[in-house]
């Protein structure tokens, strides 16, 4: 009959009218800046730089300034400048960092490349996203000072994947200790004679 | 509005009359009759302006819990102060005229819309004493001054000077043309019955009550109940509510006769289309509801007024949730179902009202026979046209999709 599919479609608004009062699985709207909703884990938006310690995040970089990623990233939103000199990095090892590490975030379309090809774990993709400037180019380029956050955010963040990489980074460690050891103990004994047979 | 109320009335009954009268009291007697007229125009467009600006806001409301979601509640307590923001937002905002409209046209087109909306507020029976113009022929008054909106809407599409804006205007005039036919014919039996064009006197017709609990109100009977859902559904139309808003249909033309209006002359547009809303529902609350009758002997105490607000808000509701449910028609779809379904169903209701007030001194059993027969002289011609509207239509077959 002619109105009562009519009918039935004013039963279904009125059943979602009443039922977003009382019901709140249907009423699921969260009251932003008050309420936030938990991000899934495998949430990401931008890069940001790992430093191994937070009280000292410029001096603590992973990033060694090799610039793999800023001639893969594919928009070109990185921008890195090698340092003059060589700190000691977490190995005591001694490596270049970066003097410029910039990225401009009105650019970088969050694709994870950088994150794929570094090789140092040292860049990872973030979760923050209320990023608003109030100056439109220079607001938006971040320095390494605003990219730069301690290990110990990641493992917040992003714990599997974390823990991951530094029970990972711990290994490569191990085995430059011993590496080194070897190394030294070889020193420290009488050069075998050529032709000898090695142990 | 009346003369002094009976003082056997209560006093909130008396209320507006009593505030009127302590106010012209401080006027000498030869201004007292232009201060009562300006009185009450300022009276008509404060409440018209409040209810216009809170009915946005409790639109978007409701929109909003039928899509669960909240709705505005950022400005004020629990958004109240939302229609605010919006009017400071509308004043603001800067008012282009495009360089090739009718600027004299352009300017004049949302102020005549607004006059005739306004206009038709005049004649409604607000309460017992508060009837701001009794005319003898109030209904049809309404009608005529509600017609010239039509005039105003082709005026914006024409002056505007835009593809968009003139379509919108022609599809609104087909619109309107079309549905004043059955919004006027299914009042016709109203004033049938009543025998009067005035609408105190056809309010004053549906006092009373049937065995105490049932109003005289004309919707409880067969052809008023079948005049009250043509005359609703007309004046869905009429006022350019979903889902008759093709003059506006945004996917199609951007915004129809408003798309080279912004700024205030956009926010007056807006208004009348409100203010279109309320009249006609305050005309189905008049002509069909009882006005501002009580629904049931014992509640009388409660002032006139508060009943017409209350049926009016109940009726504004209703075009709210109607909005939210049902999608937009087709041009050839609203004006067959105008033509061919609304026109035909309003003729044959005057018929049903004729046969009704012919057997109006039937007594006994034959009372029986009187709504059996209006019964079916309702329902049958609503089952056949409505199964000859679809006919050959559909289901469609969409061979290459």
């Amino acid at each position: 009959m002619l109105g009562t599919g009519l009918l039935q479609g004013l039963a279904v608004t009125a059943r979602n009218f009443l039922g977003s009062f009382h019901d709140p699985r249907r009423f699921v709207t969260t009251q932003y800046p008050e309420e936030r909703t938990a991000l899934p884990e495998a949430y990401r938006n931008f890069p940001f730089l790992i430093s191994e310690n937070a009280d000292d995040p410029m001096g603590t970089l992973r990033c060694v300034a090799c610039q793999i990623c800023e001639k893969e990233c594919p928009p070109q939103c990185i921008y890195i400048e090698k340092s003059k000199d060589r700190k000691t990095d977490a190995n005591g090892k001694l490596q270049l960092y970066p003097a410029v590490f910039a990225i401009d975030l009105s650019v970088c379309m969050g694709c994870q490349i950088c994150v794929e090809v570094c090789p140092f774990d040292a860049i990872k993709m973030d979760q923050v996203f209320e990023l608003a400037a109030t100056e439109r180019f220079a607001g938006l380029v971040h320095g390494r000072e605003a990219l730069a956050k301690p290990n110990s955010y990641f493992r917040q963040i992003r714990l599997a994947e974390a823990r991951e990489v530094d029970d990972r980074l711990a290994a490569d460690r191990r085995v430059a200790e011993e590496k080194a050891r070897a190394a030294a103990a070889a020193k420290a004994a009488p050069k075998p004679a050529p032709g000898a047979p090695a142990p | 509005m009346n003369a002094a109320a009976a003082p056997a009335e209560p006093i909130l009954e008396r209320a507006p009359g009593l505030l009127r009268d302590w106010l012209l009291a401080f006027l000498p007697e030869p201004a007292r009759w232009m201060a009562n007229s300006l009185l009450i125009i300022a009276a008509l467009l404060a409440v018209a302006g409040l209810l216009f600006a809170f009915l946005t806001l409790a639109e978007r409301k409701v929109l909003g819990r039928i899509q669960n979601r909240p709705g505005p509640n950022r400005t004020g307590w629990f958004g109240l102060l939302q229609p605010f923001a919006d009017g400071i937002k509308m004043l603001t905002k800067e008012d282009i005229v495009p360089r090739d409209a009718d600027p004299v046209l352009h300017l004049l087109a949302p102020v005549a819309l607004i006059a005739c909306s306004v206009l038709t507020f005049a004649v409604i029976p607000y309460g017992r004493h508060l009837v701001p113009v009794e005319l003898d022929a109030g209904v049809l008054y309404f009608f005529a001054a509600g017609a010239g909106t039509e005039l105003a809407v082709f005026m914006a599409g024409w002056a505007s000077h835009n593809k968009f804006a003139l379509l919108a205007a022609m599809r609104a005039l087909a619109q309107l043309i079309s549905y004043e036919l059955p919004l006027l014919l299914s009042f016709v039996p109203v004033v049938l019955v009543t025998g009067t064009l005035s609408t105190t006197g056809i309010v004053a017709a549906q006092a009373g009550w049937r065995w105490h609990f049932l109003p005289h109100w004309l919707v409880f009977t067969p052809w008023g109940a079948a005049g009250f859902v043509l005359f609703m559904v007309s004046a869905l139309a009429e006022s350019n509510r979903s889902p008759f808003d093709l003059p506006e249909a945004e996917s199609e033309l951007i915004a129809g006769h408003l798309t080279e209006y912004s700024g205030f002359k956009y926010a007056l547009f807006f208004m009348a289309e409100y203010f279109g809303m309320c009249a006609l529902s305050g005309m189905a609350v008049t002509l069909f509801l009882g006005g501002w009758q009580a629904p049931l002997p014992f509640l009388g105490f409660v002032p006139s007024y508060a009943w017409f607000a209350a049926k009016i808000l109940l009726l504004l509701f209703g075009f709210i949730w109607i909005r939210a449910t049902l999608p937009r028609l087709r041009i050839d779809q609203l004006t067959r179902f105008a033509w061919k379904f609304l026109v035909p169903l309003a003729l044959v209701n005057l018929g049903t009202t004729a046969f009704w007030v012919l057997s109006g001194p039937w007594a006994g059993s034959l009372q029986l026979l009187r709504w059996a027969v209006a019964l079916a002289l309702v329902a049958g011609p609503f089952l056949l046209l409505g199964r000859r509207l679809g006919a050959g239509l559909g289901p469609r077959a969409y061979r290459y999709a």
